[in-house]
């Protein structure tokens, strides 16, 4: 409001400047319009650079904002344990269907071999189903080139993971730094004495273990034995 | 008796190549990677070769191309036998010098009308 005055009392300064007689302009009221209008400018300057800091200040907050959700999506976890975690299982998977696809293949060829035992009908039902059997065990090949697609998919994403990692190392590290006690809180409530009945199933199993990592059926009666 | 080397990484798509084909009457031979096969090549050219794309040390189309440069080399029929179906791929091996392109999988009656199609059956 006091901006629209000052405006209005500097142009009519102005017009009455223009109005003047020549000669009779004092060098005052000269000053006071160059006065006027130098402290309007600075006014209108000082408002527009408020304006654009608020905005830089806003765009901060966002920035760091953003910092801090994706240090808590914790990429480097993501890296370390979740990516080579399921490209493990990944790699059982294709290793373990060619283990049975081989097995399944030779027992049938072992089928075949004694065709010479049975009478000629009987051959050529053998012979139809077991050449079945080997066209279908195609699938082992498929899958495997398949699933190795997929590792490769996600080590890419473990790539821009990794990239992701080092543009927010500092923020990672504080978030953790943060969390320590958090993290030491839950360690804890893991190591104290378990009641498994209030356990739902679901977060028991684990599913099939990778075979580097599994027990033996050897090492489990072991363990039933020493119990 | 025609002559055919099955060029595979698998050993299971080795395997049911190589009864399909001895069901077709033909003598096989096996190699796992187009270096193999290559050397194999290198001693007596076979009749056919039933070739898969993806493979380590050296893969199909490599072989394929070293194939068609040796004297001589344009005497095997060449099936190439892969999951790579896209079109581009198709005409890259047709331009390398396959004569026939399967798609896995493959069963007894696409391999006959293939063999028969390059005239070795």
């Amino acid at each position: 409001m006091s901006g629209i005055v000052d405006q209005n009392r500097l142009a009519q300064q102005l017009i009455d400047l223009q109005k003047a007689e020549p000669g009779t302009v004092r060098l005052e009221d000269v000053s006071a319009v160059v006065a006027g209008i130098m402290d309007a400018a600075r006014k209108e300057m000082a408002s527009s650079d408020n304006e654009v800091v608020a905005k830089m200040i806003g765009l901060a907050d966002y920035i760091e904002n953003a910092k801090a959700d994706i240090a808590a999506l914790r990429p480097d976890e993501v890296t370390e344990r979740h990516l080579p975690a399921a490209a493990d299982e990944l790699d059982e998977i294709v290793a373990e269907t060619a283990d049975a696809t081989n097995r399944i293949m030779d027992a049938t060829e072992t089928i075949q071999g004694a065709i010479g035992d049975v009478d000629e009908a009987t051959q050529e039902t053998i012979f139809s189903a077991s050449n079945q059997i080997f066209e279908a065990c195609s699938f082992q090949d498929i899958t495997g080139q398949r699933v190795t697609k997929v590792v490769k998919a996600l080590k890419e994403i473990e790539e821009k993971v990794d990239s992701l990692i080092l543009a927010f190392g500092d923020e990672i590290d504080e978030y953790k730094a943060r969390h320590v006690a958090e993290a030491e809180a839950t360690d804890a409530a893991e190591d104290a004495p378990v009641d498994f009945d209030d356990i739902p199933d679901e977060a028991l199993l684990q599913g099939p273990q990778l075979s580097d990592e599994a027990m033996s059926q050897d090492d489990i009666d072991k363990l039933l034995n020493s119990a | 008796m025609k002559r055919c080397l099955i060029v595979d990484d698998s050993k299971v798509i080795r395997m049911i190549a190589r009864n399909m084909l001895q069901e077709f009457g033909f003598e096989t031979s096996e190699a796992e990677n187009g270096q193999e096969a290559l050397t194999a090549c290198e001693e007596a050219f076979p009749d056919a070769i039933l070739l898969d794309w993806n493979m380590p040390v050296m893969n199909g189309i490599e072989f394929l191309l070293a194939l068609r440069a040796l004297p001589g080399g344009d005497a095997p029929k060449v099936v190439f036998c892969t999951t790579e179906t896209d079109l581009e791929n198709i005409r890259t091996a047709l331009e390398a010098g396959a004569n026939e392109y399967i798609m896995k999988p493959f069963d007894n009656q696409i391999m006959q009308a293939k063999l028969a199609q390059v005239g070795l059956l």
